[in-house]
């Protein structure tokens, strides 16, 4: 079985996040970067269907020359190849990316073996659009389901499970398809030392995408940082007098009574 | 035409979709356009009722002979060609699971833009101003949206619930779409009910977790009683687990395990760095401690300020009475 | 705390509440102070300084003394504390060169009183299971080594402070300092996001960003935020079956500069071999913005390449344990220093303000205890001088000296660095007027306190075929005795007593002090009687209200009110403090340091006078310029002023003039002693080979705070009338027997067991007849404070404090060098010179 997972670079903030004077994007000079966490799902997914099924897990990213470190990342966890769709850093809008990503599908792999299964994280941890991966299903014309926290292949069919309020929806699909994950579905591995060593002089594909023009725009005009609400605990009480209070908070705003 | 789609259950609304109809109906207002509703199910046409005190004038209730439950691919279809047929300028969604998807698909279809978990839109015809959250709400962007067809979802609970001010008569119109076996190839096959026993620490929703303030490994049988009553798992501190008061694996930190959960009540814990990178995924937490000044105090949600040998026990003893 | 809560006054104010500023409030707590604020701009317990990520081992064998008990001292602290877990600790060694280093700790250890030993491969294998011994020779145990818990440490110091302090104590964190207000030179308030607070007496313990803070008042503190990187795998199921913290020793793979430490089941993997990275601390993001905290910025992958390479050598089986993975990784930023030690102690020209810097984890606890012991009484038990916040005055506090320096001496961390070893950036930073000339004869340039000084001169190479017979048995063969040495030294040590030599600059720091109060202020502040003749030169010591020593010191009184101070350059910025702070408020007294503006030749030897008399306007004869004196000489074109003494036992005078005229005077000199075959010598001679032999002790390794006077024979001043600081202490430990003496001592055999000779450098520990390492009843090893060649009395020389049973004339013991024994003999006990004891030279 031949998995492709879907990753995407983005800084890794903190509680507070600086933009740059300009309100265009975050500031980075003294941030990380990493993958959305559920796309860190997605490429644990494609490791763990592979090891159970065998077969061939890809890391495939849009992004900046940099964002190999992201593919870098995924190798490291054992994915066995990596392609970069080089940009030149600006931020593409879902569209054109998903359209780039379908393309660069549709030439890879190279031996003609077709991804039986291309996992995608639900949403970006930065732009959150939630539709990537149902545009590139489209655009492929695969079977696409979204937001998914099982998932389990046999004899080509692909049984995925969504949560929801006091239970999960079950999914039955046939390979090959496009599946979002969500974080849950599984506790991404960190990377050995020795696989993080590897990885790091292991080869990076590289493709140059076409950035098409679509029909109607969702254009950025600048970011804002809200005011953090750094405010102190809502303090409900002193020793044992608190129990009633907890009680109270436990049975109507976590409603876990 | 403003189009919401509404999700319900057994014919009534979610909450989370009139709050998107708070957000659609301000939007035909500004431009004079009529609002809408798009629902399905077979208690689709009960919603009459229910929409007309939202504004809505017409609710297009799709139905199809194969689509029984729910189909991903099926509603973003029906959605699109309800759009094609009406001439709907704007589609809006709640920033759901279903809705995210169905407004994904039909977004896909139609080619037409997209734009999530809104908290503002304003504007007229084929352009709009978009306020929206990223970065799961740490920032927001300002944004233009244009387009014949523009989909957007409005995230969750950041618009009030608010009646029109004047109730309508909401006709039903059927709607049937022409679908394609292709549309039905992914489809809800069943419900299954969750199981919560014995839950791994990163899944756990609600996490007790026992720092250095525990005092040592038999005290944490006050948190394993609370845990257990709350459906909830165990867990610890590095301090504690450097003690070996509890195995390594019930580690939450840097190094342990990266806790979810919808509550987490922190007892005993100082809230060092390490601690609370493994808990920042909590919705809320609850740090019970003796120092008011602690860390954990400061970036917890709530807050007891007390000794958990006496709070804890008395906390569990006080649900048993309510559960 | 609300701000409405935040004090408008108190008597000390502590910023940081990292391990540093938590020790020194509980420190202080304990010594009386009673109305303290502790304060940071982070939360509690962890701010998010280098305390919050540091791999938290405290390995105590260093080379350093006084890191070395520090470490101890700490060490007692943490387990006092209930937060220390002793693990031991091993450093493996990868190469031969690296065993000789360990030999070398070894010989610390006993110095130091640790407990240290050498490990075979298979005493290691079973210590530590998982290292990889194949490719290990042997290794360092120090038993005495462990893990703490300092944010555990921390809480507890905080509590037992404010039970000492009984409500004195205010704690306020996430307080961010604005500004610091000082008037007329001493502080006055610290003003924060929460309100402004008065305060006399502030201490900045805040790490990191110390330099910053002190920038606020218009004093340096030279340090830089520097990358340790560092990570952590897990879960590694060998741990498993062991409960708690960590359950095997420390590693240190020394020659990667890499250690891994088992952290409960994971194993932390720390990296000092990559590319040095450091910081701009306005670049050090805020808490909030942090994604862990400021200190732990993400880990940079290209320069860890290799420590990961190195790590999987040596403990392959736990780093492929198919569960484990890199869970945590960073580059932790510490705090570095132009020469790696801390930065402590009354921050020069802003009175209050103290600086307690650049402190790691291992040393933290005793610190904090001996800071506070400074603060409140003066001086501490354990000698600070290395880590005096002062020592880079006027030359090394520039961003980009720390930068170099830091840069460089981070490769030293667990490099293998000779005792004697230069550093070579940032160089030639201070020059004298000689330097060029200097240069020009082939000058090999050794670095003090910035200042370029020629350790020899590769143009007196002839001297060793002179004096060939002379230096039969004193060369040495071996590459490590003669690393940054050459026999070129002793030769131009013999050509100076047999004929005339010209030294020089030495790099001294010279004060002034004028103001209608300086006999009574120098009265007070040195042990010898200083209400002297105008023209008298006075020796010494300096001491501290203990009757340890501060410093020692050479005092001139130039007129009725006005004295100079000549110190060696290396104590110049301690002193120099040292003496601005005892200034009284009311007291006229007026500082002016001339470090700058004068310079120093000293022209020595039996042939000195000619040479002098031949050039001067003035009479220099013995009667009319008598030793021990200055005056003011006019030497061709250039005005000078002259003490006739000598620091390496010869006829002549130590000449300064300005600057400006020094190179003139060095031609004048230079020209005038042609016929005597005057020759520029070395450091060499006069800060080692000329003074061993003469007897002459050095601060910061004979003298040190925990000797007194009379232990290191300088009680000639007797116990004058007037008052001094000491005193009383002072006074006592003449009338006491000593617990040990100084005493020179003599190599008899320099052949190791390998058949070649070996020559001590200092620090070994002296060994009784049974082979123990000497220990007078005040708990002080016996170890070699100096080590130097004796040409003249054809001799290998060393110092070391003997307890009275060994103290005797003719007695043998041995040292330890290398692993080795050697047998020595005490040639003297106390201070006479063991050449030309009578001094006949400088008094002729």
């Amino acid at each position: 079985m031949n998995v492709l997972a879907c990753i995407k670079r983005v800084p890794n903030t903190g509680a507070k996040i600086v933009l740059t004077d300009d309100n265009q994007r975050i500031d980075t000079s003294n941030l990380g970067f990493t993958m959305s966490p559920h796309e860190e799902c997605a490429v644990e997914e494609a490791i763990q269907q592979v090891e159970t099924h065998g077969g061939s897990t890809h890391v495939l990213t849009l992004g900046p020359e940099e964002a190999t470190e992201q593919l870098r990342t995924g190798l490291a966890m054992r994915a066995d190849e990596a392609t970069l769709l080089e940009t030149d850093g600006e931020e593409w809008g879902p569209r054109e990316t998903a359209s780039a990503i379908a393309t660069a599908i549709r030439d890879l792999p190279e031996d003609d073996a077709e991804f039986d299964l291309l996992l995608f994280g639900n949403e970006s941890a930065d732009m959150a659009n939630y539709q990537v991966g149902v545009r590139v299903a489209t655009e492929l014309d695969l079977p696409c389901v979204t937001g998914i926290k099982s998932l389990e292949v046999e004899d080509g069919v692909a049984t995925a499970k969504r949560e929801i309020g006091g239970g999960e929806e079950v999914y039955e699909i046939d390979l090959p398809a496009v599946v979002s994950v969500k974080e849950g579905i599984n506790e991404p591995r960190y990377a050995s030392m020795r696989a993080k060593m590897q990885a790091r002089r292991q080869e990076v594909g590289r493709l140059e995408p076409d950035r098409t023009e679509a029909p109607g725009t969702f254009e950025k005009t600048r970011l804002e940082a809200p005011e953090a609400d750094d405010s102190d605990a809502m303090v409900l009480g002193e020793g044992t007098d608190a129990v009633p209070e907890i009680v109270e908070l436990l049975e109507s705003e976590i409603e876990v009574l | 035409m403003i189009l919401g789609f509404v999700e319900h259950e057994s014919g009534v609304p979610e909450e989370t979709s009139l709050e998107m109809l708070t957000m659609a109906r301000e939007l035909a207002t500004d431009e004079e356009a009529v609002l809408c509703a798009v629902v399905f199910g077979d208690e689709g046409a009960a919603l009459k009722d229910e929409l007309g005190p939202y504004g809505i004038e017409e609710i297009h209730h799709v139905t199809h002979d194969r689509l029984e439950g729910y189909a991903p691919e099926g509603w973003g279809e029906s959605v699109a060609q309800l759009v094609s047929d009406l001439g709907a300028s704007t589609v809006a969604a709640a920033g759901t699971d279903r809705g995210h998807e169905v407004l994904a698909h039909a977004g896909a279809t139609l080619d037409a833009p997209m734009a999530t978990n809104c908290v503002d839109v304003t504007g007229a015809g084929e352009s709009y101003e978009v306020r929206r959250d990223r970065w799961g709400g740490s920032l927001v962007e300002h944004a233009r949206l244009e387009g014949e067809t523009k989909l957007v979802t409005a995230a969750e609970h950041e618009y009030p619930i608010e009646e029109a001010a004047s109730t309508t008569e909401p006709t039903v119109n059927e709607f049937t779409p022409s679908l394609e076996d292709a549309h039905l190839r992914v489809r809800v096959e069943r419900v299954e009910t969750a199981d919560e026993e014995g839950i791994p620490l990163g899944e756990a929703r609600v996490v007790v977790g026992g720092g250095r303030g525990v005092g040592g490994p038999e005290d944490y049988d006050k948190l394993e009683e609370l845990a257990d009553l709350l459906g909830g798992t165990v867990g610890a501190s590095r301090a504690a687990i450097n003690e070996g008061w509890r195995p390594h694996d019930d580690q939450i930190g840097l190094t342990g395990a990266q806790i979810s959960p919808d509550i987490y009540i922190a007892c005993g814990i100082s809230g060092a760095v390490q601690h609370m990178v493994g808990c920042k995924g909590a919705d809320k937490i609850l740090a019970i401690n003796t120092d008011s000044e602690a860390a954990i105090v400061q970036k917890a949600d709530y807050a007891v300020i007390g000794d958990l040998h006496e709070v804890v026990p008395e906390l569990t003893d006080a649900i048993r009475e309510v559960t | 705390m609300s701000d409405s809560d935040f004090p408008s006054s108190a008597d000390t104010v502590i910023i940081g509440t990292g391990i540093v500023g938590n020790s020194l409030t509980y420190h202080l707590a304990e010594q009386g102070r009673d109305d303290i604020l502790l304060m940071d701009k982070g939360p509690l317990p962890d701010p998010g300084g280098s305390t919050g990520h540091a791999s938290n081992f405290l390995m105590p064998v260093e080379h350093s003394k006084e890191m070395t008990h520090l470490t101890r001292r700490s060490i007692e602290q943490y387990d006092d504390m209930d937060t220390f877990t002793n693990s031991g600790g091993i450093e493996v060694a990868r190469t031969d060169e690296r065993m000789d280093e360990l030999e070398r700790r070894v010989q610390s250890a006993k110095s130091w009183g640790e407990a240290g030993r050498l490990l075979t491969v298979e005493e290691i294998e079973e210590m530590v299971p998982y290292v990889n011994t194949d490719i290990i020779k042997g290794g360092f145990y120090s038993e005495g080594a462990g893990t703490c818990d300092p944010l555990r440490a921390g809480e507890v110091m905080r509590a037992r402070a404010d039970d000492a302090m009984e409500g004195g104590l205010t704690l306020s964190p996430n307080t961010e300092v604005i500004d610091l207000h000082v008037e007329n030179g001493a502080i006055q308030a610290v003003e924060t996001d929460r309100g402004t607070v008065e305060a006399g007496e502030v201490v900045i313990a805040a790490g990191l960003w110390s330099p910053k803070i002190a920038e606020m008042a218009g004093a340096e503190i030279p340090l830089t935020p520097a990358v340790h990187q560092m990570v952590s795998v897990g879960p590694i199921s060998f741990f498993e079956d062991y409960e708690g913290e960590i359950s095997f020793p420390v590693v240190r793979d020394m020659d990667t500069q890499m250690y891994e430490r088992q952290h409960g089941n994971d194993l932390e993997v720390g990296s000092y071999q990559h590319r040095p990275i450091l910081w701009d601390v306005e670049d050090i993001p805020s808490i909030d913005e942090a994604p862990l905290s400021p200190t732990q910025p993400p880990l940079t992958d290209d320069a860890f390449e290799q420590s990961m390479a190195d790590a999987l050598e040596i403990v392959p089986e736990l780093l492929d344990d198919p569960e484990a993975g890199i869970r945590h990784e960073i580059d932790g930023l510490l705090s570095v220093t132009p020469d790696g030690m801390p930065l402590l102690g009354p921050i020069q020209d802003v009175e209050g303000l103290w600086s307690c810097a650049a402190v790691w984890i291992k040393e933290a606890p005793a610190i904090g205890e001996a800071v506070a012991q400074w603060m409140t009484r003066g001086w501490s038990d354990i000698d600070l001088h290395g880590s005096d916040v002062n020592r880079f005055y006027e030359y090394g506090t520039s961003r980009k000296f720390v930068e170099n320096r830091a840069h460089e001496g981070f490769q030293k961390i667990y490099g293998i660095v000779h005792p004697a070893e230069q550093w070579q950036s940032s160089r030639p930073l201070r020059t004298s007027p000689f330097y060029d000339r200097q240069d020009a004869l082939g000058a090999r340039f050794f670095e003090a306190a910035g200042w370029e000084r020629p350790q020899w001169f590769e143009s007196n190479e002839d001297l060793l075929e002179r004096y060939d017979d002379d230096l039969e048995g004193l060369k040495r063969p071996n590459e490590w005795d003669s690393r940054w040495w050459s026999p070129i030294i002793l030769a131009e040590h013999l050509h100076m007593r047999d004929n005339v030599a010209m030294v020089g600059d030495m790099g001294f720091g010279k004060f002034d002090f004028v103001g209608s109060d300086v006999v009574d202020y120098m009265e007070r502040m040195a042990v010898g009687r200083t209400d002297v003749d105008v023209g008298k030169t006075v020796y010494t010591p300096i001491l501290a209200e203990n009757g340890g020593f501060v410093s020692d010191l050479t005092i001139a009184r130039l007129g009725p009110e006005h004295y100079r101070v000549i110190t060696g350059g290396a104590a110049a910025g301690g002193d120099r403090a040292w003496f601005g702070d005892h200034i009284g408020t009311d007291e006229d007294v007026t500082l002016i340091d001339r470090s700058e503006s004068l310079c120093t030749l000293g022209v020595w030897g039996p042939d000195a006078r000619a040479v002098v008399d031949s050039v001067v306007e003035e009479d220099v004869s013995h009667e009319s310029f008598p030793p021990y004196t200055a005056q003011e000489l006019t030497i061709g074109e250039v005005d000078c002023w002259a003490m006739r003494l000598s620091y390496v036992g010869e006829r002549g005078w130590e000449i300064y003039t300005s600057m400006g005229q020094g190179q003139r005077l060095w031609d004048i000199i230079a020209e005038a002693g042609e016929e005597y075959d005057i020759r520029p010598v070395g450091m060499g001679v006069y800060g080692t080979t000329g003074r061993m032999e003469k007897g002459y002790r050095l601060h910061g390794h004979e003298l040190e705070l925990e000797y007194t006077p009379a232990e290191a024979g300088l009680t000639f001043h007797g116990v004058k009338d007037a008052n001094f600081i000491g005193k009383e202490a002072y006074a006592e430990a003449l009338e006491e027997d000593n617990a040990a003496t100084l005493c020179t001592l003599s190599v008899d055999d320099h052949t190791s067991s390998d058949g070649e000779r070996r020559f001590m450098l200092g620090n070994e520990p002296v060994l009784n007849e049974d082979g123990d390492v000497i220990v007078d009843e005040e708990g002080r090893e016996s170890y070699v404070t100096s080590a130097g060649t004796g040409p003249s009395v054809g001799k290998h020389l060393l110092m070391a404090y003997l307890p009275p049973e060994y103290a005797d004339e003719g007695q043998g013991l041995h040292v330890e060098y290398m692993g080795e024994q050697y047998p020595v003999t005490v040639d003297v006990v106390g201070s006479e010179p063991l050449f030309d004891p009578e001094n006949e030279r400088i008094r002729s």
